[in-house]
């Protein structure tokens, strides 16, 4: 799961990036990813303290979650691209670039690391863009910036957005369901991730709840967190259940004795399998690994899936599926 | 001479004597009989009533070089502890001991006294403040060394005659006029009286001071007239504000739930959730905020739980409440809903504090205590707990029941953070001991759970476990990784430097606190 466009992101954590106290406790909650945050979070009179901060602590701790920094507006702001100079070289696994509009800003941002890559010797593409769309001239944009090769994921940012649409946060979400919808068609589109926006009424849990399942049955990756009491609903709700995780098991296990055996058709419980379920399977076993579900202790069914078959063809794509 | 736990303890310390050095936790064994103060009678008709605590230091008969004591249910709001001291200092008396079962920050005004001479000895439970930074860098202004004893400890010396207190100044919230009283009503309520029960049963003289004093009777009550030679209605014990705080509240502090979670699930894994299941939480941070989890996996095992132990707070009084315990068992009183709960709901007892952990009695509370929650301000590799000193060395705490919980319950967890500040919290070794590591058996911190190796039982349980388990020597690694390694607080040798002396729950000697040398 090394494909920065397949990594499991259930949950992405902002933290403030001028906070020591926050920077150095922020892999302890269990986010699938950090989002340094040198934007909104951030008072004009520290954008430099905080940009020094995040990249000596990027330099000098090791975290255990993915490391994003979340810089500002390359053009709109005097600041997006000296925090590109100053983070570039920390390495940070992924730049979220704010309020992205068009594809111009996305090349401009992707050049500059590419750039950068070449001269620090960094491996080409290893570090990748999450774009944030927070307007309508975005949305309507989403598709060619989620086709960008640099960009891995796109987000919602729904603050801006919904001051942009001229209206407010509901508790039905009705305001955000048709810019949810685009970018997650514009993401799958692309075949990239795509994650949802914050909840910030931190008291609102049963808010929080229901906000979050529904972008999961609608179809997220993720979702930004803005506090770690956020992160565990979430990995709630992206865990499968232990029936999902036995269906899954014997779908691959049919899967894999089709390809040993060359087989065609695959066949399950009378049920037929073709790819897209395959890699659900796949998706589901990796949701369930990473909440740390013993996949080993449910897999003792590989004996009921001997009848299973599959082709070459239908092999590449799996594979191509996934990518 | 070295102890068990390798302290080099001053062959001579002035004004402390006949103490054995710390062997083990139970090494220590009682002999002889309960100490017993001089039998007394009055008369039908008799009186107990006084005008003024100048009249009962007259009635009393209290001279220099006595031993008097207070109870620290007011916390910080505590008036008792100025007025009789105002008093005795304007009557002239001197070289006082004050035997208090703790010291707050509201007892500052004590190092005038001390300065004047009129207080020469401190043995008490913890110290803070400005008075505990006072002690730290003035060795040598109290005759003999501050003594520390835990809850338990003290209850213990009381009993066995080796802290023997000539009057007991006691407050009440409410007291009747034959003296008996309690603390659960009144306008200063702070609820259970576990520290005065003792002290009033074995002091030569009791007086109760009191802001309630009832026409009628009060029951139930925690001291009972009995035990009451003297009682003085004064305008006000304590300020309310400050006696109790609203109700506690479990914590939103993201590092601190995590550690509630951790030590919720740690119990979960080893098994200590089940049916009968007896616990001791604390009043505040992690420890408290663990009962948020601990209820969540009670409810979903539908386990009931036998007793808990207070430190009494709201939380635990309504897990009460809930019937997720048989009974709350409450020494001492945290906040306004555990004080309106003793109140109210007869399975919350008020238990003295000998009940609740002197070891030297046929069986005290912790004894079947199965799982203790304590808080730390910091731990070493050999799993010793320091919870009296800071990170400069200087009192800021207090030894409170920490090593009496931490001996008998079955599974002692500490929740600490491993970092504070930039500083690591699992050191080489503490500055100060208060419990011994023989007495923990896990180590919570937010990244990473450390298990006494002694446990081999309950490392077996946690094998293949989703919790962070590690050595405690990998942990201590991951802390300096992040903020190195500090150098240790150098102390000032020999007997100038000696600040205090830790008793331990027997009586041992378990520790020396010193002076810092800057």
């Amino acid at each position: 799961m090394n494909d920065p466009k397949s990594k499991l992101r259930r949950t992405m954590l902002f933290v403030p990036a001028n906070s020591p106290k926050m920077i150095n406790t922020a892999d302890i909650y269990g986010a699938d990813s950090i989002i340094f945050d040198l934007e909104d979070s951030i008072p004009v009179s520290e954008k430099d303290t905080a940009r020094l901060l995040i990249s000596q602590a990027l330099r000098s701790l090791k975290f255990n979650s993915e490391t994003v920094v979340r810089i500002n507006h390359p053009t709109q702001t005097p600041y997006g691209m000296n925090d590109l100079e100053l983070i570039i070289p920390c390495k940070p696994d992924m730049v979220r670039l704010p309020k992205v509009e068009s594809l111009d800003e996305v090349e401009l941002v992707a050049n500059y690391i590419a750039n950068a890559e070449k001269k620090l010797g960094f491996v080409e593409g290893s570090i990748t863009i999450i774009g944030a769309i927070e307007s309508v001239k975005g949305l309507y944009n989403a598709r060619e910036i989620c086709r960008h090769p640099r960009i891995t994921a796109i987000a919602l940012g729904a603050e801006d957005f919904i001051a942009n649409i001229k209206t407010q946060r509901t508790k039905t979400g009705v305001e955000l369901y048709y810019a949810r919808s685009v970018i997650l068609m514009a993401a799958r589109e692309a075949g990239i991730q795509c994650f949802d926006t914050v909840f910030s009424d931190l008291n609102d849990s049963e808010g929080f709840v229901a906000e979050v399942n529904l972008i999961h049955d609608m179809g997220f990756d993720g979702k930004s967190v803005v506090h770690p009491k956020q992160i565990k609903i979430v990995h709630q709700i992206f865990t499968p259940a232990a029936g999902q995780v036995h269906a899954a098991l014997k779908v691959l296990a049919a899967y894999q004795t089709a390809l040993n055996n060359n087989q065609g058709v695959i066949n399950v419980d009378g049920k037929m399998i073709d790819t897209p379920i395959v890699v659900r399977a796949q998706r589901i076993l990796a949701q369930a690994a990473a909440a740390g579900i013993k996949i080993d202790e449910l897999a003792n069914v590989k004996e009921e899936a001997a009848s299973a078959t599959v082709g070459k063809q239908q092999k590449q794509h799996v594979e191509q599926h996934r990518n | 001479m070295l102890n068990s736990i390798g302290i080099d303890i001053p062959a001579t310390l002035p004004g402390i004597s006949g103490r054995p050095l710390y062997q083990s936790e139970f090494a220590n064994k009682p002999a002889g009989k309960l100490f017993a103060k001089a039998i007394r009678m009055n008369r039908p008709g008799h009186s107990k009533l006084l005008g003024s605590i100048e009249q009962a230091l007259d009635k009393t008969g209290l001279k220099n070089g006595m031993t008097i004591s207070f109870h620290h249910h007011l916390r910080n709001g505590d008036y008792t502890l100025k007025l009789v001291m105002a008093a005795i200092a304007a009557k002239g008396f001197k070289d006082i001991t004050i035997a208090a079962s703790s010291l707050s920050s509201c007892h500052d005004f004590l190092t005038e006294y001390i300065e004047a001479g009129v207080v020469t000895a401190l043995e008490t439970s913890g110290v803070r403040g400005a008075l505990g930074k006072y002690l730290t860098e003035n060795p040598g202004k109290l005759k003999k060394p501050v003594v520390v004893r835990s809850h338990g400890g003290r209850a213990r010396a009381i009993e066995a005659g080796e802290l023997k207190i000539d009057v007991a100044f006691m407050a009440a919230s409410a007291c009747d006029r034959f003296g008996n009283c309690t603390g659960s009503f009144g306008k200063s309520a702070f609820g259970s009286m576990g520290y005065a029960i003792t002290d009033s049963r074995y002091a030569e003289q009791t007086v109760i001071i009191t802001d309630n004093l009832l026409d009628g009777f009060v029951y139930p009550y925690s001291i009972p007239q009995n035990d009451v030679d003297f009682i003085v209605p004064v305008t006000a014990i304590g300020n309310p504000e400050k006696i109790a705080s609203g109700a506690i509240r479990i914590s939103t502090d993201p590092v601190q739930l995590l550690l509630a979670e951790y030590s919720a699930l740690l119990m979960q894994e080893t098994g200590y959730i089940r049916q009968g299941l007896s616990l001791q939480m604390g009043s505040g941070g992690a420890s408290l905020t663990a009962a948020k989890f601990i209820r969540e996996i009670m409810e979903k095992k539908e386990v009931k739980g036998s007793f808990a132990i207070g430190g009494a707070t709201g939380v635990v009084a309504k897990m009460l409440e809930d019937g997720l315990f048989e009974v709350l068992y409450d020494a001492q009183s945290f906040d306004t809903a555990a004080v309106q709960s003793l109140h109210e709901n007869p399975r919350h007892l008020a238990v003295s504090v000998s009940h609740y952990a002197n070891p030297w009695n046929a069986g005290p509370l912790v004894n079947d205590l199965d799982v203790a929650i304590l808080s730390a301000t910091e731990v070493d590799t050999n799993f010793n707990v320091n919870v009296i000193t800071d990170s400069n060395g200087v009192l800021m705490g207090a030894s409170g029941g920490h090593c009496d919980a931490a001996a008998g319950a079955k599974l002692a967890i500490i929740v600490v953070p491993l970092i504070r500040g930039r500083l690591p919290m699992i050191r080489d070794r503490v500055h100060n001991v208060i419990t011994p590591g023989s007495s923990i058996d896990a180590i919570v911190t937010e990244r990473g759970i450390a298990i006494n190796p002694k446990r081999t039982d309950l490392l077996e349980k946690l094998q293949g476990s989703q919790l962070p388990v590690m050595s405690i020597s990998d942990l201590q690694k991951k802390a300096h990784s992040l903020v190195g390694r500090p150098e240790p607080i150098k102390c000032v040798p020999g007997a100038a430097g000696v600040v205090a002396v830790v008793e331990y729950r027997d009586g041992s000697i378990l520790d020396i606190i010193r002076k810092p040398q800057y």
